[in-house]
């Protein structure tokens, strides 16, 4: 049986969790199906259709799934599913709100954000905020799973697969969209950029933030945050990494007025250098990071930029 | 209107987490353990509804072996008005809780649900969801802000990029992010009175709910270990080290 992806998406682009999720499912089986669910979303399709390994999209391009509502999305996911392995998709906030609604309608479990494919039916998953890893194996006919985009590889493009339309329509009146607003930034996005330099409680305010954009423009890089610095009201609430917010493993990540709770280290330990700047040389922080520099951060980081 | 809250029994999130020598599963001994985060939110948020005058009742519900009743205590503190355990001493997957958090919302038929988004044990982000699907309720997750309206619910959600906002018809479905609320701490006076607040008992069996296994625990191990690198003494020595050693600028 074939396995079926939910591309992430917001209907002009194809999303790069889609591709990270498409190496994973490789591991489980060999028919790939890509789900571009959306509205005038057929720019998606045909870059859905260039994802190596994919053997067919599926387009359901109707105005009932502009805005992925999670009621209308999953009954579409749940009825096409049926006829899968395997039901896939990132764990993006709308893979998190979609996928265990499909899984519920399919009277089967859904294991959660994936970092490893031991076989087609058992995998590892980080539980405790990463304190720990279980190995689970699925009981389910249809196994329903979300995966960490920063534990595979992208897919590379290049092909040229099928698209077929989907013509079913399913609204439930239960919900309705009412407005959006996404922050614009030419900085590559946080959970896929090489370089991530966060900020936490020492920044003090959000004015500070503009210090690590200078460094993030420099090395190419996107800015992340501490939950103590979006709670402040420093940086919007995208931008949180850890344990219950954005899940990142750059080349370089720089912790800048960061403590180093569990909670954050959740979000960043997988990276592959880590670079601490902090005051306090007791800070938790030291323990994790390749480089630390006992510093305030108000000389060190401009210094860092100026000499970058 | 009527409002059910979810609360589940967690490690405090403080805590340190150790996986049993065996790699069985994470050791729970001697632990201490709390109401999980979100749904404390969860909790704070109803009973503010309640304050504001916007509900008259709030009912708070754990699944869980005997010992939960803590944290249903402690949802009392915090304001809700009774509490009801399903006990089971098994540790249930999301679908299962889901299944009986259903027939709890059946009985009492509540207007509004709220749930934490994600349990800091299981971290699975699954359980509202899921309910949301088996009462074929609208669902409005991560919140970080609710506006009750006639007949409708508007819910700020914080998604990948920023905020959403949605309408939900009700009865509806949502779970809590962080930056929903700061809960209060509960009062002494407060913890002496939840003592004398209701706390029914049901089962699964008096429920009437079938319960599934859907997946197998085959092992749990510890991370790998990070361990700490070097301390430079520069910015200069820093920039040094992450061209030529590290290579990764
Ligand atoms: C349910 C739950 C979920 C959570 N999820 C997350 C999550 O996803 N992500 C997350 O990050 N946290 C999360 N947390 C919060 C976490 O526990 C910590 O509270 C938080 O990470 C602390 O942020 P911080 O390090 O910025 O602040 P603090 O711990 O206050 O640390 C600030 C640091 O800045 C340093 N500093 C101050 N001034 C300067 C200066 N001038 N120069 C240099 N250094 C300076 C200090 O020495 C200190 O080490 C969660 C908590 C809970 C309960």
């Amino acid at each position: 049986m074939a396995i079926l992806i939910i591309a992430e998406h917001d209907n002009c682009t194809l999303k790069g969790a889609t591709l990270n999720t498409v190496t994973a499912a490789a591991q489980m089986g060999q028919d790939l199906h890509l789900l571009v669910a959306g509205s005038n979303c057929q720019n998606v399709a045909d870059e859905a259709a260039s994802v190596e390994g994919i053997s067919k999209v599926l387009l359901a391009d109707n105005s009932v799934y502009a805005h992925h509502l999670a009621e209308n999305t999953a009954q579409l996911i749940s009825q096409l599913g049926t006829a899968y392995s395997h039901i896939l998709a990132p764990a993006t906030s709308n893979g998190k709100n979609i996928l265990p609604r499909v899984a519920a309608l399919l009277d089967v479990g859904q294991i959660s954000d994936i970092t490893a494919v031991e076989s087609a039916d058992t995998f590892q998953r980080p539980i405790y905020a990463g304190n720990a890893i279980a190995t689970l194996q699925s009981l389910d006919n249809i196994k329903v799973i979300t995966v960490r985009g920063t534990a595979f590889e992208a897919a590379s493009t290049g092909n040229d697969a099928p698209i077929e339309n989907v013509d079913l329509q399913i609204e439930s009146n239960l919900s309705s969209f009412v407005s959006e607003e996404i922050a614009q930034s030419d900085r590559p996005e946080l959970t896929a950029a090489k370089v991530v330099i966060s900020g936490g409680r020492g920044m003090g305010n959000s004015e500070s933030f503009t210090l690590l954009e200078q460094v993030a423009d420099k090395l190419g890089g996107a800015v992340g945050a501490s939950r103590a610095a979006v709670d402040a009201g420093f940086v919007p609430n995208d931008i949180q990494v850890g344990q219950t917010g954005k899940i990142v493993a750059p080349d370089l990540y720089i912790a800048v007025g960061i403590s180093g709770a569990i909670q954050h280290l959740a979000g960043m330990k997988d990276s592959k250098i880590i670079v601490a700047i902090n005051k306090d040389e007791e800070a938790p922080i030291f323990s994790v990071a390749d480089y630390g520099l006992v510093a305030d951060l108000f000389e060190a980081v401009p210094e860092l930029e100026q000499k970058l | 209107m009527k409002i059910l809250v979810a609360v589940k029994r967690v490690i405090d999130y403080n805590a340190k987490v150790r996986v049993k020598a065996d790699n069985s599963d994470v050791d729970l001994s001697n632990t201490k353990m709390a109401i999980n985060p979100f749904c404390e939110i969860a909790v704070e948020e109803a009973v503010r509804l309640k304050e504001a005058g916007s509900a008259q009742e709030v009912v708070a519900v754990s699944v869980g072996p005997k010992a939960c009743q803590e944290q249903i205590r402690a949802a009392l503190a915090l304001g809700a008005d009774r509490g009801i355990q399903v006990e089971t001493d098994d540790n249930l997957e999301s679908l299962n809780v889901a299944k009986l958090l259903a027939q709890v919302v059946r009985d009492e038929q509540p207007d509004l649900i709220i749930m934490g988004k994600q349990a800091i044990d299981s971290d699975n982000n699954q359980t509202g969801q899921m309910l949301s699907a088996l009462l074929n309720m609208p669902q409005g997750t991560f919140a970080s802000e609710i506006n009750l309206q006639e007949g409708e619910v508007q819910v700020i959600r914080e998604i990948d990029g920023g905020l959403q906002t949605l309408g939900l018809t009700l009865p509806a479905i949502i779970t809590t992010d962080l930056r929903l609320n700061e809960p209060r701490y509960a009062s002494l006076p407060n913890i002496m009175k939840a003592k004398r607040k209701p706390l029914a008992v049901v089962t699964p069996e008096t429920l009437g709910v079938e319960l599934k296994q859907h997946s197998k625990l085959l092992k749990v191990t510890p991370p790998a270990e990070r361990s700490a690198g070097i301390l430079v003494s520069s910015v200069d020595e820093l920039i040094e080290k992450l061209k030529n050693q590290a290579k990764v600028i």
